[in-house]
């Protein structure tokens, strides 16, 4: 037998429970991801040298990744439209274009950091290579991890069910998007 | 009816799905953000300091505003999502603040750093792996000796 979640709307503030988490969730993520970009930030700004460390970053490799990332997102809130929609299965191929998106990114970003490491760029080689596999090896995870759940709410999308989850996958797939963006200029644009 | 009304109470929403609120065309919003990443690509090739960080980083902000309010509809989102937001946020500069002058300054009574502090973040060998140069300031000899005499 199975048990329905009964409570699906927190009355007092008008929102979904589910998209409430969502967002509970993404604060611990601005927590955790803002932490790292800004010690980072405070390290670069006292560390001028680590410029000539960046120079080494395949920017045309961040650069693809980003236009991946940026169109994952599309196909993320068009799934949402279309659950929106009703229309479950559509919302379901979308997502698994979105995840197809996001593997994408990780082999681009696996043969990226195949080539640095060959050429000494390790996690040790500096505290520039420390930030730069830390920051986009926890971003790399959480993509990972948006896969897989979207895998699932594909899965149930395709059936017609829980389509409020369509949504709270996506919002959270955008904000890993938003960290990519910040994430880009920061570890390969900047000099 | 309000535009925080109407999210996620609109008629005609499906299984609880928020409806997006105004009309969005994504892909014209998707094709501005593409002509932005370009843009943040191409502007620091010219190589002038104010154009790069303008470029890429007032650019990030204006991609992220896109994808936050267009994507995840934040402009429509309820009050509750903008507090959690700001509070994070503001977390992240507190953060900053309370460690930007121990990492940032380095004079002062207290503010004194052992001299192998720069030195540890920066490797004293070449670390070579694939024959390649060694990485970039792996010589340590330009490493600024912040507030050290």
């Amino acid at each position: 037998m199975s048990v329905k979640t009964i409570a699906t709307q927190r009355a007092s503030m008008n929102i979904p429970t589910g998209r409430l988490a969502v967002w509970w969730v993404l604060l611990s993520e601005i927590v955790i991801f803002g932490g790292v970009l800004a010690s980072y930030i405070l390290h670069r700004l006292g560390h001028p040298e680590w410029a000539e460390q960046a120079a080494h970053t395949n920017v045309w490799a961040g650069a693809f990744n980003t236009l991946v990332l940026l169109t994952s997102s599309l196909s993320a809130v068009l799934a949402h439209q279309a659950a929106e929609k009703g229309d479950g299965p559509k919302a379901a191929r979308l997502l698994q274009l979105t995840v197809f998106g996001g593997l994408v990114f990780l082999i681009v970003k696996t043969f990226e950091w195949r080539e640095e490491i060959i050429h000494g760029y390790t996690l040790q080689a500096g505290g520039f290579w420390s930030y730069y596999y830390t920051a986009a090896g926890l971003h790399a995870f959480h993509v990972l991890a948006g896969m897989v759940i979207m895998l699932w709410v594909a899965n149930t999308a395709r059936k017609n069910q829980e389509l409020h989850r369509v949504e709270n996958i996506g919002i959270y797939w955008h904000f890993v998007d938003i960290v990519w963006i910040f994430l880009f200029p920061l570890l390969y644009i900047a000099k | 009816m309000s535009a925080h009304s109407a999210h996620g109470h609109a008629p005609g929403a499906h299984a609880g799905v928020a409806p997006h609120g105004p009309h969005r065309n994504y892909v014209k919003i998707w094709a501005i953000l593409v002509a932005l990443l370009v843009i943040s690509v191409v502007g620091p090739m010219t190589g002038i300091r104010v154009v790069m960080l303008t470029t890429a980083f007032g650019i990030a902000l204006v991609k992220a505003y896109m994808v936050a309010k267009n994507f995840m509809h934040l402009d429509i989102e309820k009050p509750i999502v903008h507090w959690l937001l700001i509070v994070g946020l503001a977390l992240m500069v507190l953060l900053y603040g309370a460690l930007a002058p121990d990492i940032q300054k380095g004079e002062g009574q207290y503010w004194k750093k052992d001299e192998n502090f720069h030195k540890s973040f920066t490797p004293e060998k070449p670390h070579t792996g694939g024959g390649q140069a060694q990485p970039a300031g792996g010589s340590g000899a330009g490493t600024p000796e912040h507030g050290h005499p």
